[in-house]
């Protein structure tokens, strides 16, 4: 291969990415050899060989696919919950203009409050239960989908409300043939980011109250100071939120084709 | 003219309407409160009266220990905001700036970037034990993805002219740093500022209330222990105002390019 064909399959898309993953791959080698020479610490930082050997034992040893079935079933309720509560909400607030111009902006300062802070309250209310964790999640998610189902009836095109009132259609035909199938994308990009608010505060929950599926797991072998388990149940956890999150962008990337 | 003046009046109006039915709501969620926490269908202190609220309010903000607190708390948030904030806004530019960085390592940093951050905190504390430290790291890491995909976001889209410009002159790298690609890039991020303070915010004082004798995450947990809720009410409403208010002031320096998104 010459020069310039290989200068030019590095700067390619695939071959970048292969790179990166590569010099990922020669940094984790370089600290399991600084390990090894004990520079680094191995009570604090255990070899990546051990963490890779203990992802087997922590699935098959601490439940880890019960625990995923665990958090998954929260974030199922807590979707559901999104999806009914913010969109009704985003609907209710479009069709009132005079409730959205009085509380768009509360929704909107809403988004920027830290509501997670709420968890002791809502261990006080709920207990420490799978409600607490499920609430937290849709309390957490719920602003996005507000705003965005908002942003995205109000986007409809004027063109299709006068098809729609020159059918004659009534409010609600207008608003379920017309209005909700238009705003559709941005329904969902308002989902997907409800979600991942969601997920973030399920999963941070769960290791704060040491109740639920996979947070409660990285608390608990941290308490163990199962060291290498730790370490492999983060990584579980950050490939689940990646499964997760590029899952939600191929379906967003689905849902709007061309955009 | 007379149309002028009609849009005008309308506006009025309409503004009135809007502040009538702000009131409106908030005499009913106020009103609804106080009657749940006189009904005695909650266990009891669950739903305090509004006049509890008030008043642990007021001996929350007459307590020198919860300055002393805040200050602890608003200090590590400010550390991790930097620190995370230089590390991320450095990231931001390489990758903005080469396509094959961005190509290697950017969607490494989307990817990792809505991942469940306090997952991390057991490795923090044995990094970096269990006092300010470890909650300090907490910020840095909470804050570090946001700024760094606003900031590598915003590289991307000066306008080349500003780029060449700065070349012609023989700028240094520096130079084109601070005369050219963070003026161009300011609202990106302002906007990637915002979002990392909010997540820098969540970050430490989680890590607070998971493990710490001191800040406004202990004095929050400090309450739900003792079941002291008055004043657990009073601390969320003051955490809430202080980030909603830190948040609206960076917003500020955003510009009206920023208000318009």
């Amino acid at each position: 291969m010459s020069g310039a064909r290989i200068r030019g399959w590095i700067k390619s898309r695939v071959g970048a990415r292969l790179i990166g993953a590569a010099s990922a791959l020669a940094l984790i080698g370089l600290v399991e050899l600084a390990i090894r020479a004990g520079m680094i610490n191995r009570f604090i930082v255990p070899l990546p060989s051990e963490i890779l050997t203990a992802i087997p034992r922590i699935i098959v040893e601490e439940n880890v696919l019960h625990r995923f079935w665990q958090t998954m079933q929260e974030m199922l309720w807590a979707s559901l919950l999104l999806a009914g509560v913010g969109i009704l909400l985003g609907a209710v607030l479009h069709r009132f203009r005079i409730m959205r111009l009085a509380c768009e902006t509360w929704v909107g300062a809403l988004a920027a409050a830290p509501i997670v802070l709420m968890y002791p309250l809502f261990l006080v209310i709920f207990g420490r239960s799978a409600t607490t964790i499920v609430m937290i999640g849709f309390a957490a998610g719920l602003a996005p989908v507000i705003l965005k189902t908002l942003e995205g009836l109000a986007g409809t095109r004027r063109v299709l409300l006068d098809v729609g009132r020159s059918f004659k259609l009534t409010s609600w035909q207008q608003f379920w043939k017309i209005l909700l199938p238009a705003a559709l994308p941005s329904v969902f990009v308002g989902l997907k980011l409800g979600l991942i608010f969601a997920m973030i505060n399920i999963v941070g929950v769960e290791f704060l109250i040491n109740f639920g599926g996979l947070g409660q797991l990285i608390n608990e072998l941290a308490e163990r100071y199962d060291l290498p388990g730790t370490y492999g149940a983060i990584c579980f956890v950050i490939l689940t939120s990646v499964v997760f999150f590029a899952t939600a962008e191929r379906l967003e990337r689905f849902l709007r084709p061309g955009e | 003219m007379n149309h002028g003046a009609d849009t005008i009046a309308a506006g009025a109006a309409t503004g009135r309407r809007v502040t009538f039915v702000r009131v409106v709501i908030i005499t009913l969620v106020l009103g609804g409160w106080e009657a749940l926490s006189l009904s005695g269908w909650l266990f009891r202190d669950v739903v305090p009266s509004l006049t509890a609220i008030a008043r642990a309010i007021g001996r929350l903000l007459a307590n020198a220990d919860f300055y002393s607190n805040l200050g602890i708390t608003v200090g590590e948030i400010g550390v991790g905001l930097l620190i995370g904030g230089i590390c991320g806004l450095a990231t931001g530019i390489l990758l903005g700036a080469n396509r094959f960085l961005s190509r290697a390592y950017e969607s490494l940093i989307y990817y990792l970037g809505p991942t469940p951050k306090i997952i991390f905190f057991p490795v923090m504390i044995m990094w970096f034990g269990v006092g300010s430290g470890s909650k300090i790291a907490m910020g840095v890491v909470s804050c570090f993805f946001p700024i760094a995909i606003s900031a590598a976001s915003g590289m991307r889209q000066i306008d080349r002219v500003l780029i060449l410009v700065g070349r012609s002159f023989r700028a240094t790298t520096w130079q084109m740093v601070s005369k050219i690609y963070l003026p161009a890039m300011r609202e990106p991020v302002v906007n990637g500022v915002r979002l990392g303070l909010g997540v820098a915010i969540i970050g430490t004082l989680l890590a607070e209330t998971k493990l710490s004798n001191r800040g406004m995450g202990y004095l929050i947990i400090q309450a739900y222990s003792t079941f002291d809720m008055p004043r657990m009410y009073a601390l969320l409403i003051v955490l809430f105002v202080l980030s909603i208010g830190a948040n609206a002031v960076i917003g500020r320096f955003g510009g009206a390019g920023m208000r318009k998104a």
